[in-house]
């Protein structure tokens, strides 16, 4: 993955007074999924948008595939593949109809085994508007990657879609990613995000506050490991008495101790059962997740603010 | 050619699958032409020598002026147009198309009265139909390009059908569709030369019924040509990929697509002085 297919370097774009995006800078590589993270406003839509040759920026330089979006956006047209947030459509186009009218215009054959493989295949001749919003961001997503691109933008490609949709569409996801498409998404799903992504960049006010495989992201933090126990009869330990544990908290019928020493702490704790010859009836170890780090990251910098 | 073929035929089917438009484009214009034409050769005999160009060019005007602006700002505020960018489908193609396809709704409805006028009203034929032919396409021309025009500035839905019935009731009203021309006052008549229907209105009687004339005929071909060509080009020039238009400086340069119709007021004024 050592070939960069999109650079961002100091991307600068506002709106009147509102800076959306400023100073952003990354790379991403040949194969890889990256995600931009973020809440609503953080800049996410804008930076993807300029990628697609959408929005010009103010200052920077963006590269997809070496090539300026903007400029060479009719070179780059059949290389990427793009599913809007909003994913505009003709109301009165049917599901066949969309599918023959962009493959046309990408020059390719249209692809009906993906509308089948996304169960849009007794859906061909019902029109967009009537189609559910689940519906609707399926083909959105057969219509970006019909023509097999090399690199895909997706803009939050799960929202309003039920679980099973939602697997079925991280399952093809990581099959394009398999098949060497480069893919970029926005997203707000934490777990999406954690289960897709093999680098994200976390995005607020603008600005990149973090970036990293998910990995490298959950243990630059606190990186608290959660520890939970449940013993009969409970366990009585009034203060932090094991070693790298530094909070303690009731949950239900759990104690969970926070701790930055786990392997330690785990330890030091079955012993203690052992000690008070307390029935153990079950243990939990749970890294800190990237919610909870981004949660962190978003509060320290309103803190911050 | 696959994907312009493509493109066209989806729209085309667009203007009868959408409900709007199919009123627009076939029920609305063809109910008025079988309503007034039954009233109006009851009151005066002799509407049959114009009522086919009449109707025909009724059609016209709610097919542009009503039909096509209204579908541009919706496509534009729901996102389509950014679809259409991202696929590479170019502006020109995302504008003349419906103008093509809007042209062709109009000409089917055309040849239904064309063919059903004589049988149902004893309606005359025009006895130049080259000229009428030219005539209507021209007319068309002029007012795609004014009602592609309109759906490219307007900066919502209700703003677009204002400004399509800005041109619509006026054309109604004082373009020599319904009754004469020469039956307005002096400084009405010079101000229908703003007009595209009268100026159609004025084509036909000069090229083809032989009636009166508020104008030269060529003059009249002259400026519905440069007003459509002129009207296509800024649609072309202002058009908006985005969702919201807020480009108020691109209303004030649409005034230009009056141009060729003041230049015909002001050349008629000199010509002939306002009275």
């Amino acid at each position: 993955m050592n070939d960069p297919v999109v650079q961002v370097q100091h991307f600068h774009k506002a709106y009147g007074n509102f800076v959306a995006v400023e100073d952003a800078s990354f790379d991403v590589y040949r194969g890889e999924i990256f995600a931009l993270l973020g809440p609503n406003g953080a800049g996410k839509t804008t930076t993807l948008e300029s990628l697609e040759g959408l929005r010009q920026p103010d200052r920077g330089q963006l590269r997809v595939l070496g090539m300026d979006p903007v400029r060479d956006a009719h070179l780059l047209r059949n290389q990427i593949g793009v599913q809007l947030q909003a994913s505009g459509m003709p109301g009165s186009i049917t599901v066949r109809e969309a599918m023959n009218f962009f493959c046309a215009y990408h020059q390719v054959a249209p692809r009906f085994d993906l509308l089948k493989r996304l169960e849009l295949d007794e859906k061909l001749n019902t029109q967009y508007d009537t189609l559910s919003t689940g519906q609707k961001r399926r083909l959105a997503l057969a219509l970006a990657i019909a023509h097999r691109p090399a690199v895909v933008f997706l803009d939050e490609p799960t929202a309003g879609l039920d679980v099973i949709s939602r697997t079925e569409l991280h399952a093809l996801i990581e099959e394009l990613q398999q098949q060497g498409t480069t893919i970029i998404l926005s997203s707000h799903d934490m777990a999406e995000v954690e289960k897709l992504a093999h680098r994200v960049a976390i995005l607020l006010h603008g600005r990149i506050a973090a970036s990293g495989t998910p990995n490298e992201l959950t243990s630059t933090g606190a990186g608290y490991t959660k520890i939970s126990i449940h013993t009969e009869p409970p366990m009585q330990v009034d203060d932090f008495t094991f070693p790298g544990v530094c909070q303690h908290t009731l949950k239900d019928e759990y104690d969970v101790y926070y701790s930055t020493d786990p392997a330690a702490s785990v330890y030091a704790i079955l012993e203690y059962i052992k000690a008070q010859h307390d029935q153990l009836i079950d243990l939990r170890v749970e890294r800190p997740s990237l919610e909870e780090r981004f949660l962190e990251i978003t509060n320290h910098r309103e803190a911050v603010r | 050619m696959t994907a312009f073929i493509n493109h066209v035929n989806f729209e085309f089917r667009t203007g009868v699958r959408n409900k709007s438009l199919l009123l627009l484009n076939y029920l609305f214009p063809l109910g008025f032409y079988l309503l007034a034409s039954a009233m109006l050769t009851g009151l005066n005999p002799t509407f049959n020598r114009t009522l086919i160009p009449a109707m025909v060019f009724f059609t016209i005007l709610t097919s542009t002026m009503l039909g096509l602006p209204e579908p541009i700002v919706s496509a534009r505020e729901s996102g389509v147009y950014r679809s259409y960018k991202i696929h590479g489908i170019s502006k020109l193609s995302i504008l003349f198309i419906p103008v093509l396809t809007t042209i062709l709704h109009t000409t089917i409805v055309a040849l239904l009265i064309i063919v059903s006028a004589p049988l149902l009203f004893n309606a005359v034929l025009p006895v130049n139909g080259l000229g009428f032919a030219l005539a209507y396409l021209l007319m068309a021309f002029a007012c795609s390009g004014l009602g592609l025009l309109i759906g490219v500035i307007a900066p919502n839905s209700r703003a677009a059908m204002l400004l399509g019935q800005a041109v619509f009731l006026p054309s109604m009203l004082i373009g020599g569709l319904m009754f004469p021309s020469e039956m307005l006052p002096a400084a009405l008549g010079k101000i229908a030369l703003l007009l595209p229907s009268n100026h159609a209105v004025n084509l036909v009687n000069g090229w083809v019924v032989g009636g009166h004339l508020n104008f030269n005929a060529y003059g009249s071909a002259a400026v519905l040509f440069s007003g459509g060509a002129l009207a296509l080009g800024l649609a072309l020039y202002l058009f908006n990929w985005d969702n919201q238009n807020r480009i108020k400086r691109s209303r004030a340069v649409a005034l230009l697509a009056l141009l060729p119709y003041i230049a015909a007021i002001v050349t008629s004024l000199v010509a002939h002085g306002v009275g």
